[in-house]
């Protein structure tokens, strides 16, 4: 009898206890993509003290977060892809009219990885070869395309062994933005999208999957985000630019896809690949928050304000030791305005 | 007298609840199942199990491929594991020492509490490399006549995920089986060694044909984990969506499909395609464990015939 007093005691006070701090803290809660998940899970628990602003984020996929925004079972959604006009129509019939709003917030690169173990040089990549290797034209390692745009390299006789995502990912979006964008027949036959219809190769899922098949498969390719790529020190190609650099992706040549950007929508649906420019790194891609432009909780919507305008600036700094590339200038000018545009 | 009724009842109740909920549970996977996955029923209908396209881009949708590696890779893991686990069920029950049986279990039994993803990556980077260097140069050189072993191997295939699933359900067969075999009769074996008969002999005639059943419910146990098995599966399966009759190809099962594009999927009717595949998979599994259970009825009655 007695334990079961105590225990009903400790559950009293424990409850007690557990509805303390929620209630002296705004609670915002978000979901979506994976990618920029490790960086946004640094921001919302370094804002926590700063703002007093509990955020919980579940990395849960693009498509998720994109689903859950638009359903409203979230405050905020991310994405790695842009949302499409009929994405943008469908959340604004569920909301009376009222859009949400995409804001970037760090970018992103795909990049070619490769397992040739003669090879030690690093190889570089020109639009046809990777469209070539795609779309399963080219095969061979010492294909004439890939020897022109590699002068000096001894390249095996090897078949080439395509490695693709099999899950839906905003890497595979870049990935196959870019190839449509280089390659007409690519567009037509394939597309944009987070899966598609893969013409050849081998899915594996996660950048770890590819990863891992590419370690051990002799002749592989694959693409791997830059971020994974560089903490697990696995080597990847450069690749030719829209001005003929072969550039090798890095925090500096990703953001530079994004500051050369003449013009930045209104919406900020923007694809940065295939970039023009100096130094430019042509498989970059935004992410983006998705945030609704319409709150019924005033104390939400500040806190969510405050936020953003928090990451898109002293947030910047905090990206670069998770090796993501930086908002450039231009972008975030922008963006403070369209902040005011929450109501 | 009065008492022992109330209590008669209240288990009654109790359990006859618990039997009611997991009714319920599955009831309610079903109709969730069937209501999201209307828009791609209505879409494609029954055209839906018979295409292999599946391009997200072009809103088209096909299941006979994840369908086709599914039971492909479910056959080959159910066509490895049987023989092993019932022949190391046999073992353990009827000829190890009792000391080193229950040891031997004990460790079988860690097995099947090894999480999938473990699996997958042992298959990615230990049994792949295994497969690619001795088993299918030797299946080649005998059996590459057959369409089966033909074309090229890349590590990630139909055979690698078949042999991963049946390293993954092993443990079941055995483990079940074992307990099954131990409840046989010792009077059973009694009888047919004082009848003359070899050890061997008893075991094959008497014991195995007794505890048919018990050990065919372990090959159901693992027939179910193969079918819905889908992390060791994606990871060395190659998850392309092609059906090609060379067990060395890359394949894609159901499951996997699933849990590769659920959560990146958007728009209605991709979504609504992948719920679709759920259900897809909830009928074969069913289709398939009545075709096992007339296939143990038919047997099993022949058994006692002869």
């Amino acid at each position: 009898m007695a334990s079961k007093k105590n225990r009903a005691a400790f559950i009293v006070c424990f409850a007690f206890a557990a509805t303390l701090p929620l209630a002296a803290q705004i609670t915002l809660t978000g979901a979506g993509a994976t990618f920029p998940a490790p960086v946004y899970q640094k921001w919302f628990s370094e804002y926590q003290s700063v703002g007093h602003v509990q955020i919980n984020y579940q990395p849960i996929g693009s498509g998720g977060g994109i689903r859950s925004v638009t359903e409203g079972t979230v405050d905020f959604g991310a994405s790695d892809a842009p949302l499409t006009d009929a994405q943008l129509q469908a959340y604004k019939q569920k909301h009376g009219g009222h859009s949400v709003l995409l804001f970037p917030t760090v970018l992103g690169a795909a990049v070619p990885s490769y397992n040739l173990p003669g090879v030690s040089q690093t190889l570089n990549f020109t639009p046809e070869i990777l469209a070539g290797i795609y779309l399963g034209k080219i095969v061979k390692w010492n294909a004439p395309e890939i020897a022109r745009a590699n002068p000096g390299v001894k390249l095996p006789a090897d078949d080439v062994i395509v490695i693709h995502r099999s899950d839906g990912s905003g890497t595979t979006y870049c990935w196959t933005d870019y190839l449509s964008k280089i390659s007409p027949e690519w567009k037509s036959k394939v597309g944009t999208n987070t899966s598609v219809d893969w013409p050849v190769g081998l899915g594996q899922k996660g950048n770890d999957g590819v990863a891992g098949l590419l370690k051990q498969q002799r002749g592989a390719i694959g693409y791997l985000e830059l971020i994974y790529a560089v903490k697990n020190h696995l080597p990847y190609g450069k690749v030719k630019n829209a001005s003929g650099e072969f550039v090798k992706a890095d925090q500096r040549s990703v953001t530079a896809a994004a500051a050369v950007l003449k013009e930045i929508p209104a919406d900020f649906r923007v694809s940065i690949t295939n970039g023009t420019g100096a130094g430019v790194y042509p498989i970059s891609t935004f992410t983006w928050l998705l945030v609704p432009s319409q709150w019924s909780d005033q104390s939400k919507k500040n806190a969510m304000a405050s936020f953003l305008k928090w990451a898109i600036t002293i947030g910047q700094s905090r990206v670069e030791s998770l090796e993501y590339a930086p908002l450039p200038a231009g972008v975030v000018t922008k963006e403070q305005k369209q902040i005011a545009a929450i109501n | 007298m009065r008492r022992l009724l109330r209590g008669d009842q209240i288990t009654y109740l109790i359990t006859l609840a618990a039997a009611v909920s997991i009714l319920m549970i599955v009831g309610l996977i079903v109709t969730e199942l069937w209501q999201n996955s209307q828009p791609a029923v209505h879409a494609f209908g029954w055209r839906f199990l018979q295409t292999s396209k599946w391009d997200p881009n072009l809103g088209k949708f096909g299941a006979l491929p994840f369908i086709y590696g599914t039971c492909v890779t479910s056959f080959l893991a159910l066509l490895i594991a049987i023989p092993l686990g019932v022949s190391s069920a046999i073992f353990l029950a009827e000829l190890a020492p009792p000391r080193f049986s229950s040891f031997l279990t004990f460790l079988i039994e860690l097995l099947a509490a090894v999480p999938s993803v473990i699996y997958g990556l042992l298959g990615i980077f230990v049994l792949l490399p295994i497969i690619r260097e001795y088993l299918v140069p030797a299946l080649r050189h005998t059996l590459g006549f057959l369409p089966l072993f033909q074309g090229a191997f890349y590590g990630v295939s139909l055979l690698s995920a078949g042999i991963i699933l049946a390293v993954m359900v092993v443990p079941f067969i055995i483990s079940v089986s074992r307990e099954v075999l131990l409840s046989v009769p010792v009077e059973q074996r009694e009888a047919a060694l004082a009848l003359g008969a070899t050890k061997w002999e008893t075991t094959w005639q008497i014991v195995l044909p007794y505890a048919s059943t018990g050990i065919a419910g372990s090959v159901f146990l693992a027939l179910a984990r193969a079918l819905g098995e889908t992390m060791a599966v994606t990871m060395v399966i190659g998850n392309t969506p092609a059906i090609a009759a060379s067990l060395f190809s890359p394949g894609y099962s159901i499951a996997a499909v699933i849990a590769n594009e659920f959560a990146e999927a958007s728009g209605p009717l991709y979504v609504s395609s992948l719920v679709f595949l759920g259900l897809v998979l909830f009928g074969l599994t069913i289709v398939i464990n009545a075709l096992a259970r007339i296939f143990v009825l038919l047997t099993s009655q022949k058994g006692v015939q002869s």
